[in-house]
């Protein structure tokens, strides 16, 4: 498959009072056409940081790109100059954030916040971009747009108002689509709405779709391959499957056993102890020994490289070392990966990958 | 919209109505009379004069008396500028108090958001540092400081401007820069403070993502979330600014009203009084009403309820 995207030993710093906050040290990943490639991990693991990036949406000063580079359509997105990416920004990349109460301009008309990328990208009149703004109000299943095309945000509900978000993304058709969380902030039934909806878009327009999340019922739903974040580094990454049914690191082995569902009621949530490590001082070796009762001596020592386990999955544990003792998931991990069989999770995604 | 307004009118009616009325009594509580102040009268002069000018009616009367005039437009004849009505008095010294008003206040607003734009971009540079330090000088030092200044090396030493009257264009420069410092101080602190706030939003990340230029940030989706305080702040001090400032009106020797005001209070002119309270009441209500139609018009979720978008 095509890559569209493709990811190098990025290294993001934030500059503070403080002193260097490593907020991503290292990650490499690649995303391929039509894809949807989610990123989990819990808050501040980087996953929102390392998206941004891709826009080079990080506010700098404080944020930079200290290294790495970010490779689209031939270009090094992380060597381009402000000018030169915001012809790329909206036009083939395009973000979808996480609240839709506050990303939307409450004094501009839905219709202009909309129009403004068309006009800027796709050089259309005012008549044109207003039809088209209209077109992509109906795609995102918004009813009468003609007349809501002239209101502004405070006449949406949430869910509505994430709609119209998803149609500023979508106005210039964009080759990559990411998605920040872009359910936390609604309620049950309109996260399902607006998932639906994404996949439904991504069929037709056969975007690629970075979705950043941190629930891992969203991720069993929507994606494709899953990339698992702690302390500013891929740890594992692999196909839905491989990551919910063979999860190879101690890491997503706690994601997976914190993630309530509704068939395991006799079972506790077991929580990951102790909290992810200050980002001013990383600490030598593994970021997640300390939290890890697998974790071995050298684990103190070394950072572990990434392990193959089968060409699409990678994880970053000496477990997977051939020196290393055995050791099995948790109990209580492995009968929700059995339960992730019965249920299917992922399988949605199963006919339709190629 | 217009019943909006028309209704607005009504209290404003209503209001000046109370204002007439509370200011009116509480000049009659006052001690003293206007034809006591300087010259030495004898007590029939004295009633001569009062009866003259219906002083010696009971003070109800004088109340239905002043009202019936002021509906129709008369607001009484001055005691101290030799019978001049007084509504000649405001019509021929408020048009210069506005004047000059009106010119420090273009000219702060616009000065004053042009560096609060830059310093809230150029958050924490020199040119922030720079703007800060303008700013306190402009709220923290009075303007007839400025004027005097002025005054001094423009005027005295350098001869490019006149120092005083009020004869031209070129009268009013000097005037209306020390009137001008403190609005474009303030102007620049809110718009600075309110801009960093607006541009660190989620809508302005939203507008990023969409490929906007730094001026579309800037100007589209930036300044008008950032207006609405400055307008708040603004309003009250173009009223302010526009209804005469006593000292810089001094220190010009400008004939405005804010020098006519205080030589009314301190000779008991009670017409003139209440006639320029009258005014400057007017005129603060006028601008209210002025600043929540703008508030709609910056702002889609103040708009008023029964309002067209």
């Amino acid at each position: 498959m095509e890559k569209i995207l493709e990811v190098n030993d990025l290294h993001i710093s934030f500059d503070t009072y403080g002193g260097e906050v490593k907020a991503v040290r290292g990650v490499t990943f690649d995303l391929k056409k039509g894809e949807t490639l989610a990123i989990v991990g819990e808050s501040g693991s980087g996953k929102s940081v390392t998206t941004r990036a891709l826009a080079r949406l990080i506010p700098s000063p404080p944020g930079r790109i200290k290294q790495g580079e970010i490779l689209f359509d031939g270009k090094d997105l992380a060597k381009l100059k402000e000018k030169e990416m915001q012809q790329i920004r909206g036009k083939d990349i395009s973000t979808i954030f996480q609240d839709p109460m506050t990303s939307l301009n409450p004094t501009m008309k839905i219709g202009n916040q909309i129009m403004e990328g068309l006009i800027k990208h796709q050089k259309m009149s005012r008549a044109q971009a207003k039809s088209r703004a209209i077109e992509l109000l109906e795609l995102v299943g918004l009813p009468n747009p003609t007349e809501r095309i002239n209101q502004y945000p405070h006449q949406f509900s949430g869910g509505q108002r994430q709609r119209v978000v998803i149609a500023i993304a979508l106005a210039c058709n964009p080759k990559i689509l990411i998605a920040d969380e872009p359910t936390t902030a609604l309620d049950v039934t309109i996260q399902a709405q607006i998932l639906e909806l994404m996949k439904d878009i991504q069929k037709k327009t056969e975007s690629s779709i970075i979705f950043i999340t941190h629930d891992l019922g969203v991720v069993a739903n929507v994606a494709d391959r899953v990339a698992v974040m702690y302390a500013g580094k891929i740890v594992e990454i692999g196909t839905v499957d491989e990551i919910f049914y063979n999860p190879k690191h101690p890491y997503t082995w706690g994601l997976l056993g914190s993630m309530p569902t509704l068939d395991s009621t006799e079972d506790s949530l077991i929580a990951i102890p102790g909290s992810p490590p200050d980002m001013l001082k990383p600490p030598k070796g593994d970021a997640f020994a300390p939290r890890n009762e697998y974790a071995l001596e050298i684990d103190k020592e070394m950072e572990p490289p990434m392990f193959k386990v089968s060409d699409t999955h990678y994880a970053a544990t000496w477990l997977l070392h051939e020196y290393a003792p055995d050791i099995e998931p948790p109990e209580a991990v492995k009968r929700r990966m059995k339960g992730f069989a019965q249920t299917g999770a992922g399988e949605s995604k199963e006919g339709e990958r190629p | 919209m217009a019943r909006y307004i028309l209704q607005r009118l009504g209290y404003m009616l209503l209001t000046l109505f109370l204002i007439a009325t509370f200011s009116f009594f509480l000049m009659k509580m006052l001690p003293g009379s206007p034809m006591k102040a300087e010259e030495k009268l004898s007590e029939a002069q004295l009633e001569i004069l009062y009866e003259k000018y219906n002083l010696d009616d009971p003070v109800p009367v004088q109340y239905i008396n002043y009202l019936g005039n002021l509906v129709q437009g008369d607001l009484g004849v001055s005691f101290q500028l030799n019978n001049q009505p007084v509504t000649d008095l405001l019509a021929s010294r408020i048009p210069v108090s506005a004047h000059l008003g009106f010119q420090a206040m273009i000219l702060g607003t616009i000065l004053g958001m042009l560096l609060g734009l830059v310093a809230a971009v150029r958050n924490n540079s020199w040119i922030d540092y720079t703007s800060n330090v303008i700013s306190v000088i402009g709220i923290s030092i009075p303007s007839f400081i400025f004027a005097g200044l002025l005054q001094y090396f423009v005027g005295v030493k350098l001869g490019l401007l006149p120092i005083a009257f009020w004869e031209g264009f070129k009268h009013t420069i000097m005037p209306t820069i020390a009137l001008a410092i403190f609005p474009l101080a303030i102007a620049a602190r809110f718009l600075r403070t309110e801009m960093i706030e607006v541009l660190g939003s989620d809508y302005i990340v939203t507008a990023r993502a969409k490929g906007v230029t730094k001026g579309g940030i800037m100007f589209k989706h930036g300044l008008r979330n950032a207006l609405i305080p400055l307008v708040t702040v603004m309003g009250p001090m173009a009223v302010s600014l526009m209804t005469g400032t006593l000292v810089i009106e001094q220190i010009f020797s400008i004939p405005g009203i804010g020098e006519q005001f205080v030589t009314s209070v301190t000779t008991n002119d009670f017409p003139v009084i209440m006639g320029t309270t009258l005014f400057f009441a007017f005129f603060f209500i006028l601008i209210i009403l002025v600043i929540d139609i703008l508030y709609g018009i910056i702002d889609p979720r103040i708009r008023l309820a029964g309002g067209k978008d």
